[in-house]
């Protein structure tokens, strides 16, 4: 077992003072970017990745990882204490979670909830230790077509899963393209996209995006809505916590399943949201007690969280073994390692050892560490929540601010967050997914440079996407999933031939062909 | 729709499908203008290789006829989603933190992060949350303290000090 003595040098190298240390501070930032309204995991760490270009790589990274953790955990505090969502993937949290607490029993669902997310996190670490370096073996094999066809498998798979119009997804995609796009072509070095505007050659950096587009946009949403908090106080005393984690063995089979979605949906670009709402939904379907979901069961919190934990980590799994994140919050993390200059993708694991065992053991110990936090802290937290919106909201947009402003010294680049703040805005509200649009920004060049480079071996041929069986087989699943809301709608239509004249009953030739 | 909350002062604005419409025709337009781009750039082969406008001109191409598509749904769609997109209360909330946040940055680049932030502060507590004067400005204040202390001090990353540049007593 290479990888177990892999990890136990892991921990060897971030089982320092210093490490330990930051993985406090970041668990901490991180509860506190959950717990408050417009700051939530992406953006947090985009704000906080200028403070960490001072550290060691390894350090850095383990800061981050934890303010992702931390954030992970914070979204089910406002959830169950305040029926307000922290976080996307917490909504389905709110269902069962808030009320258990109007019944009291809020410690309880809290220590569920915290529980649940470490056990999430805890089988997807060890599904990353053993998977991401044989992924990350067989990845070395690629080249430019295969990575190309990865990164089509990403992006096409966004609009075979999302839930709403394909086109928006399309199109939140091509925009993100175009932004990264904008600056100098890093292949011929001729500018591209600028139009002759001096302060356009930087390009437009994907720090800026996410913390307009999820920072900003998330506190007009929140202003519009004219939010106020009024909930439940939390103490957690030990005895609740003991009772709670002697009921929790008996959801091992909830966790079980609950893992798994969110194994899948984690490292399929699905994300954590849609993870935690199919794992609700597969619980009560599959549950004794699924008829009272809804009206405070712990099965119903466990799901949820375990799932969207689950999910969370194995986002980082394409991450570190192709260079390829699973959510927004991965790629903001995979940014920073470009910025550190790693190359992000198989060759870390044979270059760059320390920092990628080092990263992994940092998830076993900053989930045991957050564990600890979250239970010790939630008076806290929940206090914080009852700041008012007024002092919050201005505080904020000064931290994003500063954020964007300390990734390039520049003061455009306020502007240009603020400018992303209304899109992200806009976009939310007329459902057009923000994901997408971040992902491809990140990607964007990688994505670009590696077609290119495909092409020109192939002499501008696409068949190349087809080459050999590995590619090939990509490529098609990647198509397949662009045109799964199409064959989908073909599939439904075969099932359920709805006889619209009588002389007609067989469905079309079209239909046929699809499977 | 709107009769549904009571509490909602406001008169609605606009319906979700116009706003829809109008996002996409903006958006059809950015698509065209990467695609002319790209086609100036060089979209074609080149002798040595794909064209610095080879693959912004497929985007471009995938923008535009999204946005076309959207742009039909929204007009056309059976489905149109004639929800109200916001009411004027709503709008002005909305507006009353946007149009400050501008003016914050424009200030920023006049008096620094420092200054700006404080005085941003403080006026929107004492503004929009009706705070009295000497609570906001302890804020304003306790807030910048402990940003000075971490970037400058901690972190060791200065931050934006203004074309005017007022804290330039403080300077050692």
């Amino acid at each position: 077992m290479d990888e177990i003595g892999a990890l136990m040098h892991g921990f060897a190298v971030i089982l320092t003072p210093l490490n330990i240390g930051l993985m406090f501070v970041g668990i901490i930032l991180g509860v506190l970017i959950g717990v408050l309204p417009g700051l939530g995991g992406a953006n947090g760490v985009a704000i906080l990745l200028p403070l960490t270009f001072s550290m060691s790589p390894t350090s850095a990274i383990i800061m981050l990882s934890c303010i992702y953790w931390g954030a992970l955990f914070g979204g089910a505090i406002t959830s169950i204490l305040f029926n307000i969502p922290g976080e996307p993937w917490s909504v389905a949290t709110t269902f069962d979670g808030h009320p258990m607490a109007q019944q009291g029993r809020a410690g309880e669902a809290l220590t569920t909830a915290f529980t649940s997310s470490f056990v999430g996190a805890f089988v997807a670490v060890v599904m990353i230790t053993f998977l991401a370096p044989l992924v990350a073996k067989f990845a070395l094999k690629f080249g430019a077509p295969e990575f190309f066809s990865v990164y089509l498998l990403t992006f096409c798979s966004f609009v075979g899963m999302g839930k709403g119009s394909p086109f928006k997804t399309l199109l939140s995609m091509a925009l993100g393209f175009a932004l990264a796009a904008v600056g100098t072509d890093t292949v011929t070095g001729q500018l591209r996209l600028t139009f002759g505007q001096v302060e356009l050659m930087r390009g437009f950096d994907f720090l800026i995006a996410v913390i307009g587009l999820f920072g900003i946009g998330e506190i007009l949403l929140s202003m519009e809505e004219g939010l106020k908090f009024s909930g439940k106080s939390a103490k957690l005393d030990p005895k609740v916590v003991l009772q709670t984690w002697k009921q929790l063995p008996a959801y091992w089979a909830t966790y079980l399943r609950s893992s798994l979605i969110g194994i899948w949906m984690g490292i399929t670009p699905g994300g954590a949201t849609p993870a935690s709402f199919m794992s609700y939904g597969v619980a009560k379907k599959m549950s004794k007690k699924g008829a009272r979901f809804g009206t405070g069961e712990t099965e119903g919190v466990v799901a949820p969280e375990t799932a969207a934990h689950a999910a969370g980590t194995s986002a980082l799994l394409p991450m570190i073994a192709l260079g390829i994140p699973g959510s927004p919050t991965a790629a903001v993390l995979l940014g920073g390692l470009l910025i550190w200059g790693l190359q992000p993708g198989p060759l870390l694991f044979v270059e760059q050892k320390d920092f990628v065992w080092g990263l992994i053991a940092s998830m076993y110990l900053g989930n045991v560490v957050g564990l600890i936090v979250v239970l010790s802290t939630v008076p806290l937290f929940a206090a914080i929540l009852r700041i008012p919106f007024s002092i919050i909201a201005p505080v904020i947009i000064v931290i994003c601010a500063i954020g964007a402003y300390t990734v390039h010294n520049a003061v455009l680049d306020i502007w240009f967050m603020l400018g992303f703040g209304v899109v992200g805005y806009l976009f939310k509200k007329i459902d057009i997914p923000l994901a997408p649009l971040v992902l491809a920004i990140v990607l964007g060049d990688k994505a670009e440079d590696s077609f290119r480079q495909a092409m020109l071996s192939s002499q501008g041929d696409l068949g190349i996407m087809w080459a050999n069986p590995l590619v090939g087989s990509i490529t098609t699943l990647a198509l397949v999933m662009l045109l799964w809301p199409l064959l989908s709608k073909g599939l439904a239509l075969l099932r359920s031939p709805r006889p619209r004249k009588s002389d007609d009953p067989t469905p079309g030739p079209i239909d046929t062909r699809v499977t | 729709m709107s009769q549904e909350h009571p509490e909602a002062a406001g008169r609605p604005v606009t319906t979700t499908c116009v706003v829809e419409a109008a996002i996409a025709l903006v958006l059809l337009v950015a698509g065209i203008v990467v695609i002319v781009e790209s086609r100036r750039l060089g979209a074609g082969w080149t002798t040595d290789g794909p064209g610095s406008g080879y693959f912004p001109f497929y985007i471009g191409l995938i923008i535009a006829v999204s946005s076309a598509a959207i742009l039909v749904q929204a007009l056309f769609g059976k489905n149109r989603n004639r929800a109200v997109f916001i009411d004027t209360a709503q709008l002005k909330r909305v507006m009353s933190v946007l149009l400050p946040a501008a003016a914050y940055v424009l200030a920023v680049k006049l008096f620094g992060l420092y200054v700006a932030s404080a005085v941003y502060i403080a006026l929107f507590m004492i503004v929009l949350g009706k705070y009295s004067w000497l609570k906001s400005i302890a804020v304003a204040l306790a807030v910048n303290g402990l940003l000075f202390f971490m970037f400058e001090l901690w972190f060791k990353v200065p931050l934006y000090k203004g074309t005017l540049d007022p804290l330039r007593f403080f300077v050692r």
